[in-house]
Parts: structure tokens; sequence; C-alpha cells
């Protein structure tokens, strides 16, 4: 399939390639009133990399990834991804979030426009794309996402799973230069969480630079790049894949023993 | 005196279509300015917010009849010369329409759930996209019923135009009966005519209730 070719990440090299890291969090803070959620967070994900944020609920991580796509203020510390800083008061959102794409948990798609026009509504807006391109572009996000017959269908008419590849299709015919996704399977029973994941291992695999917050454990060993485990709004613990194994903390112990393996 | 002819049901006949240009003044010019004000009402800006709401309580804790008579007489004494009955219904129905659709369609645009902005938000669309292409398509199914509705509410109060001599439908059964003097058979038909103009409107509303509701499409 040569069109999907078109809907892979920026080949390194290219203009950002000397702006290395492709996100980079130094020191965010963020409170909720007087509940501090991110107290002093950084880390940094490379081009290609993909970064499984983990941690128990309240622990920050939704909040981190959600700073990073400018969706929530925080107080201090600077985000620098792809080039924009999200910290900036004169930051230009609009430019961050034509490089940045991100899966909710709840999918969010437009319940009045089909499956194909849920795709095919920025790349017109935003891009200023011609309706027969941009629906080229959709059957091509579709087919990548293995839903390539439902173009017509509206999204009630789907499953949650389906739903949810939709919305990683719809994030993807904007060519973003990175992925969040934020706990994008715990609404969904186990048989469609695996059809998602197999969606995201695909694009793992392409190349695409990933940031996601998970609670499936099984899946952020296997195709992390990157652990993040958050404790109390700090990165408490980060290394590769392998650390989830050997954990150098008593809480990454006790969160690794009791969740799933 | 004479009785109720063909003649005076034929004079209710062209005031209930009086009544139905009021109606449609009052809607149209309600709805843009209504629209208007929702969006004031929603916006970023606290001054044009603060503004808006201060339009809507007003006009929803004023009569109607009261607006009427204030436009009516109330320009006259500032110093214009009196103004054309239909001038001071029409406009009277105008603000008052505005006040309540503004307050409707608000409270839809509002009831499209906030994750579907943030969606819209972070596929890089402008606010007036959003706005346009995602959040007012679905605020528009949830208003039409309710819209409708309102339109019935409006049919019936165009009665109050009387108050300022215009001739509508009421207005039209008052002459009659001071001329002939037969409240009963009179305001029977006029109620006829209220009822022939409304009833379909609400089976409409009724009916898109319905099927919009079946589906979010």
């Amino acid at each position: 399939m040569s069109a999907t070719a078109n809907l892979a990440p920026m080949a390194p090299g290219t203009d950002e390639a000397t702006v290395t890291p492709l996100v980079r969090l130094a020191n965010v803070q963020k409170s909720f009133g007087a509940v501090k959620v991110l107290d002093g967070v950084s880390f940094e994900v490379e081009r290609g990399e993909v970064a499984v944020i983990i941690g128990q609920s309240g622990s920050g991580k939704s909040t981190a990834l959600r700073c990073i796509d400018a969706l929530e203020k925080f107080e201090q510390g600077t985000i620098h991804v792809c080039g924009h800083a999200v910290h900036d008061k004169d930051l230009d959102r609009r430019a961050l979030r034509r490089d940045v794409g991100i899966v909710f948990q709840s999918y969010n798609l437009f319940p009045h426009l089909t499956v194909e026009q849920n795709i095919m509504l920025a790349p017109t807006c935003v891009k200023s794309m011609r309706k027969a391109e941009a629906r080229e572009l959709a059957r091509t996000a579709l087919a990548r996402v293995g839903l390539a017959d439902k173009a017509t269908q509206y999204p009630e008419q789907l499953s949650g799973g389906q739903q949810q590849r939709v919305a990683i299709a719809r994030s993807l015919a904007m060519m973003p230069k990175v992925m969040l996704f934020d706990e994008v399977t715990s609404a969904l029973d186990p048989q469609l969480t695996a059809e998602v994941l197999k969606v995201m291992e695909g694009l793992a695999r392409d190349g695409m630079t990933m940031i996601l917050v998970t609670h499936e454990m099984g899946f952020a060993r296997k195709v992390a790049s990157k652990i993040i485990y958050m404790y109390r709004g700090k990165v408490w613990e980060s290394g590769p894949a392998s650390m989830l194994d050997q954990p150098q903390t008593k809480e990454l112990s006790m969160f690794v023993g009791t969740g799933l393996k | 005196m004479g009785t109720f002819s063909s003649t005076h049901f034929l004079f209710l006949a062209v005031a209930a279509l009086w009544t139905v240009a009021l109606t449609a003044i009052a809607f149209i010019g309600g709805g843009l300015a209504g629209f208007a004000v929702a969006l004031a009402r929603i916006s970023g800006n606290r001054i044009l917010r603060g503004i808006a709401i201060v339009y809507i309580q007003i006009i929803q804790g004023t009569p109607l009849l009261i607006l009427l008579f204030l436009i009516y007489f109330g320009v006259a004494v500032i110093g214009f010369k009196t103004v054309p009955a239909l001038l001071a219904a029409g406009v009277g129905l105008t603000v008052y329409s505005s006040g309540f659709l503004a307050e409707i369609w608000r409270g839809c645009i509002q009831a499209v759930p906030k994750t579907q902005w943030e969606a819209a938000e972070c596929l890089a669309l402008t606010r007036w996209q959003r706005m346009t292409r995602v959040i007012l398509p679905q605020a528009l199914r949830m208003a039409t019923a309710p819209t409708v509705g309102f339109l019935v509410q409006i049919v019936k109060n165009t009665s109050l135009a009387s108050v300022v001599g215009f001739v509508e439908l009421a207005q039209a059964g008052k002459l009659i009966n001071n001329s002939i003097f037969e409240p009963f058979t009179i305001f029977i038909v006029v109620a006829g005519f209220y009822f022939a103009i409304c009833y379909p409107l609400s089976l409409w509303s009724r009916s898109l209730e319905r099927k919009l509701n079946v589906s979010h499409r």
C-alpha cells in the first residue's frame, strides 16, 4: 500500500532534526487549588521513541500529557514540543496542534459527521485541502486502522474499539510529528482493547513518536522504548522497559507487583 | 346590530394574516438578535458576557405588555413623534423573542460536551471553525424542537400587540365585538384561528423532537 507511506512520520534529517529531543519537559509544576498535581516533572522524548507514562490514578500522568498539548496551564517550568515553547505566553496553539496529535479515552468523535467526514474536517479546514484529496487521505488513514469499510457510517454505528481507531485515524490524517494517547483503552473491554493496541503497535513500528498514558502493563513492556513511572506528581523512576523487572524504588515495585503483568 | 357574517369572518382572516406576519417579524428579528446575544453570552469577553446576561435578565423579567407600552408610549415621551403601531409591536416582540431565544440557544450550545470543543481544538481548528463546523451543527439539532415550541408562544403573544392599537387577530375580534356584541361566537372563531396556526407548529415541534432524539445525527 504505497499511500500509507504518506502518513509515516517525518523522517529524521528534515527540518527539526537539529532540535532534539522532540519533546522536553523541564521542572513542570501545576496545582489544582491546594493540590500539587505536577511537582517538578522533567522528561525527554526523542524522535521515534515510544514513551509510556505509568502510575497510580491521581499521580499526574494525564495532566502531564495534557500540558504537552497546551490543554492545561502550568505555573512553572518549560515544555518544548517540536520547536514550540508551550510555556510561552505567545504560544501559537494552532501551530502546536498541527504538529501534535492527541487521542482521548472518550474518543470524542464528532457525532454529526460520518467517519470519513470526521477525518476530512481538519485537513480541509486547517490545511485547505481539497475535498477529493482529503477523502483519499481519509480512506488511507482508515485502511491503516483496519476500518476501510466504515467510511460512510456514523460514529454511533461503531463499537467503542472501532470509534477509538477512527479517532486515531483522524489524528493521523493531520500527519502529526508526535502522537499523545491518553488512556485510550480504559473504556474498552479486553477484545476491543486488543484491536486498538494492535493499531498503536503498528504506529510504533512505523517509527511514530508516541507518548502514552496507559494501564496496560503488558503493552508497555512490549512497545515502550522508555517507561516513565510517576508517583505523587513526580517522575519517580524512568528507564527502558526492562526497568519494570528490576524496580529501583519500593513504590514502583509495589505498583508492578499489584498491577497486571 | 347585525350578526356574525362572512364579512366578519373575512375581516378576522385578514387579521390572522397580520398575526402571522407579526410572528414572522418577531421570529426572524428575534432570531437574529437572539443568536448574537447567545454568542455574546458564551463569549470569552467578560464585559460582553455581562451585557448579555443583564439583557436577558431584563427581558425575561419584564412583562411583554410593559415592554410594548414602553416602546409605544415611552418613545413619544422622549420627544419622538408617535411610533406606528406595526413598528412598535414589531420591535417589542423582536426584543422579547431575542431574550428568550438567546437563552434557549445558549443552553443548547453549552449542552454540547466540552470534550467536543477540546477535540476540535486539538485538530488545530480556529475558534470560528470549531463553532461552525463542530458545535453549532450539534446544538442546532437540540435547539430545533424548543425553538419551534417557542414559536407557538410568539404566535399567542402577538395578541398583546392589540394594546398599542395594532389590528391583529385579537384586536380584530374586539373591533367586531364592539359593533355586533356577540362575544362568545366571535372569540370562539378567534380562538379557532389561533389554534389553526399553533397546532401544526406544535405537531411539528413534537415530531422534530422525536426524530432528533432517536440519534445524535
